[in-house]
Formats: C-alpha cells, structure tokens, sequence
C-alpha cells in the first residue's frame, strides 16, 4: 500500500523529466554516427571528435526539448557550449605543451647547455645531417643573455616599482598627482612590448648615437614593460597590511620612513617577491623589444654595456626565420625547439617560485 | 614627536647635562632626513614613472619627425608616408578583430565555467590551467603557429576556397602553407582568451549572490540566472576585459611575424598577404638605417597611440564600472 504510494509520488515529482540514462543514449548515439559520417568523408580523430560534439549537442537539446520543454533545453545547450568552451580553450595549452616537448626533447643534451653558435654555420648542419652526426652548436650564450638582460631590468625596475608603490599607498593622499601615477601604471600595462623596445632604442639612439645595440639597451626596454606589474603587485600588497601595525609602530616614536622600512614591507614581503617574480616571468619570454634592442649574436658576450647580445627569444626567432643552413633546415629548427623548451621551463620554474614564495614567506598570523 | 621632545627636555638634564638631549634630538635629525629623503625617492619614483610614459611618446616623435620633411618618394612604396602606413594599419586592425571576435566568446564561456559551472573543488585548478596560456611566451605561440596551426589550417582553406569562395573573404587561391591572416588571428586570439577569462571570472564571481539565489528561487533555470543576474552585472567588466584584450592583440608582434607571409593588402584572409604594424617593425628594424628607421619608429608611434587610446577606454569603462557597481 505505502509502497505503491510512494511509487507514484515519485513519478509524479520525475515526471516531465528525462531518465539519467537517456543523456547517455545520446551521447552513444551520437558517436557511432560519427564514427560514420567521418569514415564517409575519410577518417581523422579530430574530425570524427568535431562531429561527434555536434552531434551530442544538437541531439541531447532536442531530446530535452521534447521531454522537458523549452527552458530546460536552452539551459543545457548553454551547459554543453560552456563546458565546450573550456575544452577548446585547453586545447591549444596541451597541444602547445606537447609539441614543445615532442621536439625540443630530442635536441636538449648538455652540449646544447654549454656551447654557442660561434662557428657553427651551413656547412656545419649540412655535414651534421649527411654524417648523421648530432646536431651541433647551442643556446649558451642566448641563456647567458637572457639571465644577464633580465637581471639588469630586475636590477632596474624593482627600486623604481617598489618606491612608486611605497609613495602611492603611504604617501599618498589621493591628489591628482597619484591619480595619474595610478591612471598611467594601468595604461602602461597595454603598451606593446614593441614600442617599449623601440623607446629604448630611440633614448639611446639619440644619447650615444644612432645604431646603440647593447644588452642594457634591452633591459631598459623590458623595465619599461615590467616596472608597472611591480608597481601593481605590491600596491595591492602594502594595501593589504593592517593599519594597526602602522600605528602601533608610531606610537613607539618610530619615524614613518622606518615604520615603512622595518614593518610594512617586511609584512607584505611575501606577496611583493611573488610579484616580482612573476614580472620577471613576464619579461623573460619577450622577443621583440630584444629584437630592435640588443640585436643578434651568435658568440658569447658577457658585456651587457658593449656589443650586441641574444636571448633565448631571439635565439628561437631567428633559426626558426633564417635557418643557419637553408638546404637543412632540421638542424635549426631542432635547436629552436630546444630552446623553447628551456624557455618554458624558466617562465613555468618562476611561476611555481612565485606561488611557493607567496605561500611560504606569508606572515604567520598564529603564534 | 614634538611634545615627547617637549615634555622630556626639562626632566632629563636638571643639572644643565645634555646627555639625554643630545641624543634625543641627534636621532632625530637624522631620523628626520632620513623621512625627507625617503618620502622623496619614493616621489620620485613615482614621477618617474610618469617622465618615462611621456618620454615614450617625446622620444619616438623626435626620431619619427625626419618622416613628415621626408619627399614622399623616399619613403618605402613610393607614395608617402600616409600610403605606406594605411594598409597596415588595416591589417593590425582586422588580426585583432578576428582575434577578438573569437577570443571574446570564448573567453566569456571559459569565465562562466570557472565560476557558475564547474564543480567547486576544481574550479581553483581550471583556473589555473587556463592561466597557464598566459604564461607561454609568444614567441613559442609563434613558433607553434608556424609549424602546428599553419599546416594544419592550409587543409581547411583549400575547402573554403573550393566551396566558399564567393564570399569574398574566402576568395581563392588559398595559401598552401597556411601562413595567412586568419592564422595569425587565431594565434592572437589564443594569446588573447586568457586576459579576457581571467578578467570576466573576476567580475562574474563579484556578482551579489543574493540576487543569484533569488532568481533560482524563483524558479529560473541556471541560464536564466546568468542571463538576468550575472551578465547585466557584469556587462561593462566583460567590455573592458575585451578592450583590454584588443589591446594586447594590437601589439602582439611574435604570433604575426612568425605565422603570417605579409604582403599587399587584400580581402580575403585565407590567401597570403596584409601585415601589421608591430610584425612589420619587427620584420624590417634589424636591417633599417636612416629614413626607414625613422618610418618604422612613426609606425610604432602610430601603433602607441592606436593602443594607448584603446587602454584608456577601457580603464575609463572599468574606473565608471567601480564608482556604480552595486557590489558595496
């Protein structure tokens, strides 16, 4: 008796709904007719996966119309697009990140590390390719220029950034002056990392005369890119440090530039490391304002004052473009893949640097 | 400060002893140049900033200038210098608006996901994977459009040409590599989606949850809630997230000097051709000296202004956003 009740309350309550399997049905459905569809017009995984989402939208929306009613049906075509949406939006991440593995790995090896591309020239990779020999010549001095060039516009724009952020949040009384500063941090995070690098190169172009290439000349146009992510970062941080420790430390008779120095900062110093160290995460990566900068070379140099200079980016750029062998391009192509790689793995280190920064240097707020 | 010093001065030396004074009012002098300097470096800094913002513009103007004297027949095409900057002006725009066109969608349907669909606990994590897109440098984005997207697209041109190719954006010949417009758009919007996501799921995630609740109390499925609740909320975050993004597809120069065979201007986006300002510089500048040099320093000057204008809205669209929301 209370059986049968419950049996047709329960229909009652479902009713109007589709069964938890019929999406299933589906989505079955939907990929078998793909699978043939996609074998009429010859076979391909990604076709075949293209059509069979197609399918299983189109189908489980209507199945739903017809079961559930308008509104239900347009709240799950909503649902399949935004889960779709975020399934074509890893795509590229994953294909990205293995491309770059499949074929920078085989060119990684310690020679790679540790030699230029001083002498290496056509007629090498073309010998290298016909002798079946390894590829030779390497990004050591790209890495080299690239750690020295980031270090100057570290060197650079986290003094600037730092002080600017320490004037905008204790300083600071909301005038027109910081107003602006404000207002032109912001827009000069959209500044195109090209413009920066050509900044740079008129600055110098018109203190030392025109054709000034050196690696300083880059860092100057990479702080220009990294000092308004400084400034951002550890505005948001100084911001976040409780007044109280402000007031406690001038009750004491301490001066405001030490109460600055001795207990701001050091509270927020966590979060403005991580900051920094995504910005130099950043700029680490940039390839044009390098490439109207620092020029190309293709020997160590370790003067950033003097003579031209390459970075990883430009590395890659640059044998990717000009192959040093045009007849055997793999040698190039090879040794940029490579270089990518090492790349990568640099801005994904400072990433994860930045997070265990952050997470480990927190003020403690329990004793 | 003062009244301490005050209050102190007549109990410390009853015998005419200055010990205590002295140091007192020593630490303090220097404590006080020590503010004075400090307050004005930090000052300084912050001007700094601002010389630097309008040094960019100052500079690039004076080694831009030998352009405007210039007899238009030195300049490169031959026609002046407003015929040589035109088309790829033109280009950069459309790059940028194919980039936004699909990178917009996208990134607000990926921005919902992070905040209104996936399963809580996952949520953090999907962020960061798409984040992750942001941290790939471009010239590796280049690198993969060349010799991944290119190839692969070059087979979905030829179809379009053969069966679309009256729409005059599809005109034929397709370009067989693949390097075209359209590819250094789809590039660009790749690069794009992660400032747009990151942006909107900001602001999605601001959305006052009362007025959530209250439109499912009433019934409303879960696309109803977000059509009546969380997009109007978010409607000028989502505009200036997108602005934003146009900015950096503007000024993306890897993605397009790798991916893209630049050429004259034409319509149609699968063959090769078109070129945009920052791939043009990037192309020409290690090899220009003289006239030519100043031609791409106008150009990357007219690209400063194109970009600057478009940050300005935008932060001017998110600064009016700030005052009105009716988050607080």
């Amino acid at each position: 008796m209370s059986s049968a009740l419950l049996k047709t309350r329960r229909s009652q309550l479902t009713k109007g709904r589709l069964p938890g399997y019929a999406i299933w049905v589906v989505l079955g459905t939907a990929v078998v007719l793909a699978a043939a569809v996609s074998a009429l017009i010859g076979f391909d995984v990604l076709v075949w996966a293209l059509i069979a989402a197609v399918f299983f939208v189109a189908g489980a929306t209507l199945v739903t119309a017809a079961a559930e009613g308008r509104r239900k049906a347009a709240d799950s075509l909503m649902t399949y697009l935004v889960y779709g949406a975020f399934v074509i939006a890893l795509l590229p991440l994953l294909s990205v990140i293995w491309t770059v593995l499949e074929r920078g790995l085989p060119g990684l090896s310690y020679d790679f590390f540790f030699t230029s591309m001083n002498g290496v020239t056509g007629a090498t990779d073309n010998a290298s390719a016909e002798n079946g020999t390894p590829v030779l010549g390497g990004a050591y001095h790209a890495i080299v220029g690239t750690l020295q060039i980031t270090l100057w516009a570290t060197l650079v724009s986290v003094p600037i950034g730092l002080l600017a952020a320490v004037y905008l949040v204790e300083y600071g009384r909301g005038g027109a002056l910081d107003r602006a500063i404000t207002f032109f941090v912001d827009v000069m995070t959209g500044i195109p990392s090209i413009v920066a690098g050509l900044f740079a190169a008129a600055l110098f172009a018109l203190l030392f005369g025109p054709g000034t290439r050196t690696g300083f000349v880059a860092s100057v146009a990479l702080s220009v890119l990294m000092i308004p992510v400084v400034v951002r970062s550890t505005e948001e941080m100084l911001k976040i440090v409780p007044n109280e420790l402000r007031e406690a430390s001038y009750a004491l008779g301490v001066r405001k530039w030490r109460t600055i120095v001795k207990v701001v900062v050091p509270t927020a110093i966590s979060g403005i490391a991580s900051g920094v160290t995504l910005a130099i995460a950043r700029v680490v990566g940039e390839t044009a304002p390098i490439l109207v900068t620092a020029g190309f070379a293709s020997s160590i140099n370790l003067n950033v004052f003097g003579g031209w200079m390459s970075t990883l980016p430009t590395f890659i750029y640059y044998q990717i473009l000009t192959p040093t062998s045009p007849t055997n391009i793999d040698a190039s192509t090879q040794r940029a893949w490579a270089a990518a790689l090492i790349l990568i793995i640099m801005v994904m280190l400072l990433n994860v640097v930045a997070r265990l920064v952050a997470r480990i240097f927190a003020p403690r707020t329990s004793r | 400060m003062t009244s301490v010093r005050g209050a102190q001065r007549p109990t410390s030396d009853p015998k005419g002893t200055p010990v205590a004074t002295t140091t007192l009012t020593r630490r303090d002098a220097a404590g006080k140049s020590g503010d004075r300097v400090f307050s004005g470096a930090a000052l300084g800094a912050g001007i700094l900033i601002l010389v630097v913002l309008f040094g960019v513009a100052v500079f690039l103007i004076i080694q831009a200038l030998p352009v405007l004297g210039a007899d238009p027949a030195d300049i490169t095409g031959g026609e002046g210098f407003g015929a040589y900057i035109f088309p790829i002006v033109v280009g950069t725009v459309i790059a940028a608006a194919i980039a936004l066109l699909l990178a917009t969608p996208l990134g607000i349907g990926v921005a919902l996901f992070i905040s209104h669909y996936a399963p809580r606990r996952l949520a953090m994590t999907f962020g960061y994977l798409v984040d992750l897109l942001a941290a790939i440098p471009s010239v590796v984005y280049g690198a993969w459009g060349y010799a991944v997207l290119a190839p692969r697209l070059a087979v979905v041109y030829g179809w379009l040409a053969e069966n679309l190719g009256w729409i005059p954006l599809f005109a034929g010949p397709a370009s067989q590599t693949g390097k075209t417009i359209l590819t250094a758009g789809i590039v660009l919007a790749v690069m794009v989606l992660p400032i747009i996501t990151s942006l909107s799921r900001e602001i999605f995630l601001q959305t006052p949850t009362l007025h959530e609740e209250a439109a499912l109390a009433m019934g409303a499925t879960r696309l109803e809630m977000i059509r009546m609740a969380v997009l109007p909320f978010a409607r000028a975050g989502i505009v200036s997230a997108a602005m934003l993004g146009l900015g950096r597809a503007l000024g993306e120069t890897m993605a397009v000097a790798l991916v893209l065979s630049g050429g004259a201007l034409t319509a149609s986006l699968i063959q090769s051709g078109n070129q945009t300002i920052a791939a043009e510089i990037a192309l020409n500048f290690p090899e220009a000296y003289g006239l030519r040099l100043s031609e791409l320093i106008a150009a990357g000057l007219v690209l400063f202004v194109i970009t600057l204008a478009v940050n300005i809205i935008a932060r001017w669209i998110i600064s009016r956003h700030r005052e009105f929301s009716g988050a607080n």
